[in-house]
């Protein structure tokens, strides 16, 4: 199919379709019931999150949202980074294609505008599943607009107000902003304003190398923009161990990223018709010329303008909301869950806590929140990814650690591939086979941590993870593999991993 | 000068110790070739207009050590040398101007060979200053005699150990900043993991002056990782060279630290498990490097090819041109470093043997003049014999010298076990056991 034929094949209706899903255009909000059992403040994935469960316990509940269904996460954040992300590989994949002796004539290259008709049709496609129709088909009475607490158990939305028995508060965050000179007059772009354009910035300076900021320019360099990238700091992604921030420092550089570590912008300024970003490292003074700036430095909570204070509800403007181990905030009427109040700012852990505030503002006995055990991952090429406890972490806690790592060239899977750069690092306390974390690099980390995931939630351990069989040939082979460098350390002499259930169940299917 | 049926072209067909010698030798010549003899500073490397590297001088310094028990200088002219050298540092200018040597007792990484101030706008740097610190104990230990000369350089060792100021170099924070610049003050990366600082560490704490406290060697090594790697245990850091440094001057046999301790393992045998996984990964040779193999191996900081992509075999390639290179996380280009097989010697003769011999038979030329090349990548064939580095690099060169010394009689190991400092600040940093526990 001819990129033509892919623009104008595009469903024109693929944004009208989006635009009804998530906020149809002249919506009229539902007359409010007398109350509601529970109004959400918030559609994005801890407040979708909190409607299903509330949903399934039979509540009434209204579900308010100031723009569109889906949060951060669907319309401004991980769906179309990621988008854009797999264009960026695909086209790497094509430029690499003589190596694994397929040859294309013609030169690969990237068309933003088609990249981003893919972009909408899949936000489009994604969107259905939680548009606005199945929510109400749900019995969900669904507001459009702002909302502002007018009292302890009652919301202001627009002209309306909804009183509710509980309140959840799912607000999200938004793109930190810089007290940095020169930012404000002379304008940037962020998570919520790079998807605007259809045309690729020439020179693309990005401030801050966190995953937002190593993910998109690795992207766009590779979708062809000059990309320069400023980190504050010795490494990026500064959560992740040393070898694996160091792997992906080559990578962006691979893909003629210009890094920038521990170098810090001062200012900005408009000369000469140029956006210049002035840097300073070591002492250094350094400016950076740039068409488009891209500032990525974190995520604050959205908690201004909500009233709040109305209904007694404590926060900070850089925490965010205050809640307790319930995920109860000051007012015990009203809870929080998600970027609005959680250190851990990501989609899984904005669910999983959503679906714990609902269960506890309505069941008998409240549950604690756990210590979640997050699998994360940075879609950079190799992904990063990561679970569990740091070695760092660990040994601040006096835990002996002994690392086993798989180096991704040493697994066949990958090797076929011609994926084998990162490699899998599985954290086990020293003395048994315990497993407390987890680091993946490889390019689909982004699955395997999941297989990390279910291993330690299922509290299987080395010993037994050694005898478990993976397809073959596969990537994910590598866990198995740490964990049978793990048994050929401990010895021959371990003792029989215990019959597992699933194992019983199918000797008992057989006879 | 031996004759010439002593000094055939190819080393490799004498037996081992005369091919140890000649290389030893070899490297030695560097520092008589590349100093200063008015000031005793040694240049960084064999180019023109090499700047001094005090880190060199550190190497320097000892390796004089090394040619008076081997004959190749007489103990008054060794002891001149370095008489020089510490003369020259102690009376440098030590201030926070741009254009000083040194500040608070630390000094800056490249200097001017003839005026000896600071060139570059480089950084005061802490490692370098410890590889010369080192070196300036080690001469003391060594030139022990009632001699002027001989009492004159202990004395300016001394006070230019008591001179640097450690607890200023940790910044207010816990472990010590990385460097020091007057344009913008402390350098700070980080400490992640293991590395080659180890002797920074022990000789900050061993100062009689302004002595590191226990806990700034503790808040570096709390981000250590005990690793199971290529099938061996190991602390990992991936340039065979930090495997190396500390391990010049420090006889790590027996002597433990509190993470050594918990891994039931030392930094000797830590060394040993490095260059086991350099010759497995040589020999697995993931990237199809030209040339890998388990007996020719190497990847290490230092010069190479690049950064343009250069063609090699049919392939394109990325080189990185001078950098820290490692192995097995990488960064890997092809590109090995022909002396650091040798510099293994005292930790695994065996294969440190086999992989100079077999090194040198197939690819001779990265041996001029009895010195090895700093980068050799023999993947590139845009010239026939492979990129070669240009010149030698004195770091390589007095390793090679001390390693192949402590291989042949613990001459260093055993000056520096009797260093009251080195003593001290081991102690200070939690290692015990072994010959450190015995009565000084």
């Amino acid at each position: 199919m001819s990129l033509e034929r892919v623009k104008t094949g595009a469903a024109a209706g693929d944004q009208d379709n989006y635009l009804r899903r998530v906020h149809p255009a002249g919506w009229h909000n539902p007359t409010p019931r007398a109350q509601y059992d529970l109004v959400i403040v918030g559609a994005g994935p801890a407040g979708l999150a909190a409607a299903e469960a509330a949903v399934r316990l039979g509540l009434s509940i209204a579900l308010v949202e100031r723009a569109c269904i889906g949060g951060n996460s669907l319309n401004l954040g991980s769906v179309p980074l990621k988008v854009l992300v797999r264009s960026g590989n695909l086209l790497a994949g094509m430029r690499d294609a003589v190596r694994y002796g397929v040859a294309h004539t013609g030169t690969a290259q990237a068309d933003l505008g088609a990249v981003m008709l893919r972009m909408r049709r899949i936000r489009s496609r994604i969107a259905e599943v939680q548009s606005v129709e199945r929510l109400r088909a749900c019995g969900i009475d669904v507001f459009f607009g702002e909302a502002r607490f007018a009292g302890k158990n009652r919301l202001q939305c627009g002209t309306q107000q909804l009183k509710f028995r509980k309140a959840l508060v799912a607000t999200g965050a938004r793109p930190k902003a810089t007290t940095i000179p020169g930012f404000e007059r002379i304008g940037y772009l962020t998570s919520a304003t790079i998807f605007d354009g259809d045309a690729l910035p020439g020179r693309l300076a990005i401030v801050g190398g966190g995953p937002l900021g190593c993910e998109l320019a690795q992207t766009l360099a590779r979708l062809g923009s000059q990309v320069t990238i400023v980190q504050n700091e010795p490494k990026f992604l500064p959560l992740e161990e040393r070898d694996a921030a160091e792997i992906l420092s080559r990578s962006l550089a691979r893909d003629g990223v210009v890094t920038r570590l521990n170098t810090t912008v001062v200012g900005v300024r408009e000369c000469g018709g140029r956006r210049w970003l002035d840097t300073v490292s070591n002492g250094a003074k350094n400016s950076i010329a740039a068409d488009a700036i891209f500032l990525g430095i974190g995520r604050t909570p959205n908690v201004e303008e909500l009233g709040l204070e109305a209904a007694l509800v404590d926060y900070a403007a850089h925490e965010g909301i205050k809640v307790d181990e319930h995920l109860r905030t000051t007012n015990p009427h009203i809870y929080a869950a998600g970027d609005v109040c959680l250190r851990h700012k990501f989609t899984n852990v904005a669910q999983a806590s959503a679906r714990l505030a609902v269960a506890n503002a309505f069941a008998a006995k409240r549950r604690r929140q756990p210590h979640w055990l997050i699998p994360r991952c940075t879609h950079c090429d190799p992904q990063i990814a990561h679970i569990g406890m740091h070695v760092r972490q660990a040994r601040q806690r006096a835990i002996a650690v002994h690392s086993f790592t798989i180096m991704m060239q040493d697994v066949d899977g990958a090797i076929i591939d011609g994926t084998d750069v990162g490699f899998v690092k599985i954290h086990v306390r020293a003395g048994s086979d315990e497993i407390l974390g987890a680091t993946v690099v490889a390019t689909r980390a982004s699955d395997m941590i999941n297989e990390l995931s279910v291993i330690m939630h299922g509290n299987i351990g080395m010993r037994r993870l050694a005898d478990i069989l993976h397809s073959y040939p596969a990537q994910s082979d590598a866990i198995r593999l740490a964990a049978v460098a793990w048994r050929a350390l401990h010895g021959s002499a371990v003792p029989p991993a215990p019959v597992r259930r699933a194992a019983k169940a199918a000797a008992a299917a057989r006879t | 000068m031996p004759d010439a049926a002593a000094m055939p072209d190819d080393v490799t067909i004498l037996d081992d110790a005369a091919m140890i010698e000649r290389l030893q030798r070899g490297a030695f010549a560097y520092f008589t070739s590349y100093a200063n003899p008015e000031n005793g500073l040694i240049a960084d490397t064999s180019r023109v207009d090499s700047p001094c590297s005090i880190a060199v001088v550190g190497f320097a310094l000892s390796c004089y050590v090394v040619a008076v028990r081997r004959g190749w200088l007489s103990r008054e002219d060794a002891a001149l040398r370095t008489l020089k050298a510490v003369d020259f540092f102690w009376r440098s200018a030590n201030s926070d101007r741009a254009d000083a040597t040194g500040y608070k007792g630390f000094y800056y990484h490249f200097l001017d060979m003839h005026s000896g101030r600071r060139v570059w706008q480089c950084e005061l740097s802490l490692i370098d200053t410890a590889l010369l610190l080192a070196g300036m104990l080690c001469a003391a230990c060594f030139f022990d005699a009632d001699s002027e000369p001989e009492a004159q350089i202990r004395r300016l060792v001394h006070d230019l150990y008591r001179r640097a100021d450690w607890r200023w170099a940790q910044n207010d924070s816990g472990t010590l900043a990385q460097g020091w610049k007057p344009e913008g003050g402390f350098l700070h990366y980080g400490w992640e993991g293991y590395n080659e600082a180890t002797i920074l560490y022990v000789l900050g704490g061993g100062s009689p002056t302004h002595a590191l406290p226990p806990s700034s060697f503790a808040a570096w090594t709390i981000t250590y990782q005990w690793e199971n790697l290529l099938g061996r245990n190991i602390l990992y850091s991936g340039p065979l060279f930090t495997h190396l440094f500390s391990h010049a001057w420090l006889d790590f046999r027996g002597i433990r630290d509190e993470f050594m301790r918990e891994a039931a393992s030392d930094y000797f045998e830590n060394t040993r498990s490095a260059i086991a996984i350099q010759r497995e990964y040589a020999a697995r040779n993931p990237r199809g490097f030209a040339g890998y193999g388990a007996d020719l191996w190497g990847v290490t900081a230092g010069d190479g090819p690049g950064p343009d992509e250069m063609q090699s075999s049919g392939r394109d390639r990325r080189c990185f041109g001078y950098m820290s290179r490692g192995v097995p996380y990488g960064p890997d280009d092809g590109t090995i470093a022909p002396w650091v097989m040798a510099a293994t010697l005292p930790f695994d003769a065996d294969s440190a043997l086999r992989g100079t011999r077999s090194l040198l038979a197939r690819y001779p030329q990265v041996l001029r003049d009895d010195q090895f090349t700093s980068g050799f990548n023999p993947s590139l064939t845009e010239q026939a014999t492979g990129w070669l580095s240009e010149g030698c690099y004195g770091l390589d060169q007095g390793l090679l010298v001390m390693m192949i010394e402590n291989q042949r009689t613990g001459l260093i190991w055993q000056l520096m076990r009797g260093c009251a400092p080195i003593r001290r600040g081991l102690r200070r940093s939690g290692f015990a056991g072994g010959w450190l526990d015995d009565v000084a």
